[in-house]
């Protein structure tokens, strides 16, 4: 028994080293596959580490490529608006602005709109529509940006310019604080538009997990609240939402996480313009938009290192965002699992 | 009878029915984005779409030409980006799911890997800028593939550790018990059984980076001629669509939205592949 045994071994490791089974010693043999487990244990284990070297070496680069800009302004990087190629000044805050503001009306709309949607696909679908429908919303994670990019700046950009635009700027021109906000002309492109496109973009990510979560509610729970007599809003607002609180969460600062990163879509609509504009139907930029739009244009150490620099900016603060969303699925993990 | 002739009774009952027409209008919102985003697509694309796309160089504005270099261009750095990318992942994920599955290491592996999944792309294309082209001089075929395989390696370490934790034990005992070693056991044994949803993962990767602009920007480059030189800028599909469709050319802009067509294609079809792999696996 033993030695059949071991002859299976032995036969599947000359399969592959294509030496013929007739003649072999077995203590070379067996000895040679002690040192391929070996070398295999590490070779997997340095691919392992691999992955934290990338990231060290992501955060490493950024901090030397941006070290030129970071010690000619110092801490007035962060907060100063100007941004001059010529003169070589450089501040940040119009594109941290950006990125801020077109995020925040991404997820003013993609939370509510991807929220219900996950409450459709998992109270009220029928169950063969809800493949079907799942499956679309995610196809529409998987269209690459810049598609997102070309039809946001030809068809949306100008539908946009015609229509919702002008209807905002009327609509509000007489109430205070919002006639600012939608202070005209229509340009079409811009802060707002960029916003827009961002919601479409994340919508997906929102509504894939907390679709997810909400299916992890245990069916009791809700069985329960629908034979008190509760309307499927009710079950959906106290029974699954305050269940999947974290892990609704989570998947809302992952949108965040792809907003705030997100490039080619928002470098064809937002206008490129290096100024803070109380308007939000103004041209304005983003951190990512900035350096697609200039990187390659950029000449001098002092220009690409301000522009490493913002990379560096989006890098820490979609690493916060981004981590914090892991950390509270990982709890969500743990609460199923345990 | 009293309950439902109730102020209260109708109030909830109104608040649920307003609910379930936001739930059906929001579903209805988020599909009609892809109808319309596909529709655009193929009526300004598929006008464009000829043999001579395919077969001639992109042209100077005002000219006729096709997309031939930029595809090429982005086929060839794709398929390096998966080779470079591929063995990684698939090595990183093999160590987090067979050997260090309780690790620390795998913890903490898991945790950044997660995050680079969702990283912008935009600081990958800095980072291989940095270590790559500054170093090299020049912009570099070579760095765009390594940019791509950059973004490769966290979707293929992420599908590997997912399909080989769902790899019955039993297998693996049954393997162990015949005095299989443990890495032949993983690579006979595991990976076979693990092989669809691995394979699902390589295409996933492949669908994302087939449309990553960002990472290409300052790498790859652009290249208006035909060149497969690695160590010189190379043409991408992205980054000329990116570039055309930016110009005030019409015949560019045109050419742009038939890029912009093939890319979605492509994808689509990459994506729809992986997903019926996927369920394939669940079924059988």
């Amino acid at each position: 028994m033993l030695s059949t045994g071991r002859r299976s071994v032995v036969d599947v490791a000359l399969q592959g080293s294509g030496i013929s089974a007739v003649h072999f010693d077995r203590a070379k043999v067996l000895q040679r596959l002690r040192m391929g487990d070996v070398v295999f244990r590490h070779l997997t284990r340095a691919a392992a580490i691999t992955v934290l070297v990338i990231l060290g070496g992501i955060i490493v680069s950024l901090i030397w490529g941006s070290l030129p800009a970071l010690r000619t302004f110092g801490v007035s990087f962060l907060y100063e608006e100007v941004w001059n190629p010529v003169t070589e000044k450089f501040g940040a805050i119009a594109p941290i602005y950006g990125t801020v503001v077109t995020s925040f009306i991404a997820m003013l709309i993609a939370v509510p709109v991807g929220l219900f949607i996950a409450m459709f696909l998992t109270e009220l679908c029928p169950m063969w529509l809800r493949r079907p429908i799942g499956i679309a919303i995610e196809l529409l994670a998987g269209i690459p940006s810049i598609i997102y990019g070309i039809w946001g700046l030809f068809v949306f950009a100008p539908f946009l310019q015609q229509t919702l635009q002008p209807f905002l700027i009327s609509l509000f021109g007489q109430i205070p604080v919002l006639s600012t906000l939608f202070a005209g002309p229509p340009y079409g492109i811009g802060v707002f538009t960029a916003g827009l496109i961002l919601a479409i973009m994340v919508l997906p990510f929102i509504t894939s997990i907390s679709r997810d979560v909400f299916e992890a509610v245990p069916p009791v729970l809700k069985e329960a609240a629908y034979g008190l007599g509760c309307t499927t809003w009710e079950v959906a607002r106290y029974v699954v939402l305050p269940y999947t609180r974290v892990g609704v969460i989570g998947g809302i600062m992952l949108g965040l996480g792809r907003a705030l990163g997100e490039t080619m879509a928002v470098t064809f609509v937002i206008g490129n313009a290096h100024r803070i504009s109380g308007s939000l139907l103004a041209p304005g930029t983003t951190i990512s938009a900035t350096i697609a739009n200039e990187f390659t244009e950029a000449v001098g150490d002092l220009y690409t290192s301000a522009l490493i620099a913002l990379g560096l900016i989006l890098f820490v603060i979609t690493f916060i965002v981004l981590a914090i969303a892991r950390l509270l699925l990982l709890r969500l993990n743990a609460r199923v699992g345990g | 009878m009293n309950a439902s002739s109730s102020p209260l009774y109708a109030k909830r009952r109104r608040r649920n029915v307003i609910t379930i027409a936001l739930a059906y209008g929001a579903t209805g919102f988020g599909l009609s984005w892809l109808v319309v985003i596909l529709a655009v697509l193929l009526w300004e694309g598929f006008s464009g779409l000829s043999l001579a796309v395919f077969t001639e160089m992109t042209p100077p504005p005002g000219s006729a030409g096709g997309l031939l270099n930029p595809i090429a261009g982005s086929l060839v750095m794709t398929v390096i980006a998966v080779l470079i990318g591929t063995p990684l992942g698939i090595l990183a994920g093999t160590y987090m799911a067979e050997y260090g599955r309780y690790d620390r290491l795998t913890t903490i592996v898991r945790f950044i890997n997660d995050i680079l999944l969702s990283a912008p792309s935009i600081v990958v294309g800095l980072f291989i800028y940095e270590v790559m082209v500054a170093q090299m001089g020049h912009f570099s075929g070579w760095a765009g593939a390594v940019s791509l395989a950059v973004i490769v390696v966290p979707v293929v370490v992420r599908t590997t550790e997912d399909m080989l934790v769902l790899v019955p034990d039993t297998l693996r005992e049954a393997a162990a018990s015949i005095g299989l070693p443990r890495s032949l056991m993983i690579r006979r044994v595991a990976y076979r059984a693990a092989r669809a949803g691995m394979i699902t993962g390589v295409l996933l990767a492949v669908a994302r980076i087939s449309g990553e602009t960002a990472p290409l920007l300052f790498t790859a480059l652009n290249n208006q001629f035909w060149s497969l030189n690695l160590n010189a800028p190379v043409a991408s599909l992205p980054v000329v669509i990116f570039q055309f469709a930016l110009s005030p050319y019409r015949d560019w802009q045109k050419l742009a939205w038939t890029g912009a067509l093939i890319i979605t294609l492509a994808v689509l079809a990459l994506s729809i592949i992986a997903r019926i792999l996927a369920a394939q696996r669940k079924t059988s």
